[in-house]
């Protein structure tokens, strides 16, 4: 696991490292993917609290077939991912003439990076709420309803603090997820700097001309990463 | 306890590694016909392989020519490792095992012969200029270059850093017209396929991409992309067990036979 990170990091042409991760392609580059990262995790947590609720406490028949199709973008290949937003938002995809209609293109905007970074990251959030909802039971929320707080009442004072370390950790991995995510964006959303070139983007095209930058902002990603890891432990022990 | 897991542990490492074992013999079995099917030459008594890198744009034609030399020498199989050139390289450089080099561009063969992994000294084998490229039924009406830059019209071209988009940068400065593209993609095929899936109006790849797109694009030649043209450079590299047989290779390609399949598939000669 170690290994390949050390190479990395012996790799980085340290004389120059600073000037090679302050260009102006780079700093667009971060700064396009810390903001989309945020965005796709805070969709992530909109869309994938509803799902991981239905999951762990329904029990709607078809449930099983409903949680595969939740893990689904786990074991599709990202390329494959993007394809299929391609398919379903692109210009001539099943949404594409309604969307149209509307004054909506999608493809090539950051919008489209959001979308696809969302597609990717949404199951570990969805399994990791539902994860916790399972462990945590509820036998809490049965009591505190049977003392009559309202179900409102109940999800914002037992279940969400019950769960919250659980929904913490999703929004995390979902953020590091959304932030490696490179094929499906280069599918649907294209790559260009400072809208859809993201920061997996700009390393891959970086090596056809400067493998030194490229590698420089390899570190600068997993950095970034482990940083947010180590931030969500921190946080969650203080929970 | 942690006996039992120990020993489950061990078995099953064994299953793995014997697992492993047996998918690397069957993978080493179907060496001696790497996939194509080229049904004369290389058989399963074939000894020698030869390695070939080549830039992606000659997928189709270097197949093509790979079995002309496999019926041409017995006991041979061509194996083709299909990429950007400048992945290629960089694989190369990284002590990758291969006979051959097929460059896209002279910069690349220029980094390859700057590490000194040459045989001999590369030579041009092809050249290959830019044309537009529009979904089949072009709908932004694109006739010109200076269409590319009109309003609404979503272009997409290769980024400045891979070759086509060096020789994209080459052509709005031969017409004068400023592009500015909705996504600045990592290769051709990249960008044939936001052309063909109709997500972009149109896309700027060369002209051996719209002849074997068929009909999925539509080709709209510009007078001024002959002023730019792509030279394509091979050679035999200096650390092949089978030297003899990487020149062999070459020289097929800059043959009269080489060059007419390159031609078919709407290569100039340099």
């Amino acid at each position: 696991m170690l290994l390949p990170l050390v190479a990395i990091v012996a790799r980085v042409d340290w004389a120059h490292f600073g000037s090679l991760i302050t260009s102006e392609s780079s700093r667009a580059a971060f700064w396009l993917s810390l903001k989309t990262s945020a965005a796709s995790t805070a969709l992530c947590v909109v869309f994938g609290v509803p799902m991981a609720l239905v999951l762990a406490r329904s029990d709607l028949p078809g449930l099983g077939a409903l949680r595969s199709l939740v893990l689904l973008p786990l074991v599709l290949p990202p390329v494959v991912g993007g394809l299929a937003l391609l398919y379903t938002f692109g210009r001539r995809g099943l949404l594409g003439s309604e969307l149209d209609a509307l004054g909506l293109q999608i493809a090539f905007t950051t919008v489209a990076v959001v979308l696809a970074q969302t597609f990717v990251a949404l199951p570990f959030l969805v399994v990791s709420l539902e994860g916790s909802l399972r462990t945590a039971g509820q036998r809490y929320e049965v009591v505190a309803a049977s003392l009559g707080a309202g179900p409102t009442t109940v999800f914002r004072r037992i279940t969400l603090p019950l769960v919250l370390p659980g929904l913490l950790s999703g929004a995390v991995l979902s953020f590091a997820r959304s932030l490696g995510e490179f094929g499906a964006t280069i599918t649907f959303a294209g790559s260009l700097q400072g809208r859809t070139r993201t920061l997996p983007l700009e390393i891959y095209l970086q090596r056809e001309t400067d493998p030194d930058a490229a590698v420089a902002l390899a570190l600068v990603l997993v950095v970034v990463a482990v940083l947010v890891i180590g931030l969500a432990r921190q946080t969650r022990s203080a929970l | 306890m942690w006996f039992d897991a120990a020993v489950t542990f061990r078995r099953t490492g064994a299953a793995l590694a014997a697992a492993t074992l047996l998918l690397s013999l069957a993978a080493c079995g179907d060496d001696s016909d790497s996939g194509s099917d080229s049904g004369s030459g290389a058989g399963a008594g074939s000894d020698t392989t030869l390695t070939v890198y080549a830039a992606a744009s000659l997928t189709q034609t270097f197949q093509a020519i790979g079995q002309e030399f496999e019926a041409a020498h017995d006991g041979v199989s061509v194996e083709f490792s299909f990429g950007g050139s400048s992945d290629l390289v960089a694989q190369l450089q990284q002590g990758a095992p291969a006979d051959v080099f097929a460059s896209a561009d002279q910069a690349n063969m220029d980094k390859l012969t700057a590490d000194d992994l040459q045989a001999d000294d590369p030579q041009p084998f092809a050249t290959n200029t830019l044309e537009i490229a529009t979904p089949p039924d072009n709908p932004a009406g694109i006739s010109s270059f200076a269409d590319l830059a009109g309003d609404g019209v979503k272009v997409v071209v290769c980024a400045p850093e891979v070759p086509c988009g060096a020789a994209t940068v080459k052509a709005e400065e031969a017409t004068g017209v400023t592009l500015s593209p909705v996504s600045e993609e990592q290769s051709v095929t990249d960008v044939l396929g936001k052309v063909t899936s109709g997500e972009a109006d149109a896309g700027l790849v060369y002209v051996t991409d719209v002849e074997a797109a068929g009909d999925d694009v539509t080709g709209v030649p510009f007078p001024e992309s002959a002023d730019i043209v792509n030279t394509y450079p091979i050679v035999a590299l200096k650390d092949s067990d089978h030297a003899d047989l990487a020149q062999a290779f070459v020289d097929l390609v800059l043959s009269d036979q080489g060059q007419g399949i390159l031609e078919e598939a709407g290569f100039a000669q340099p």
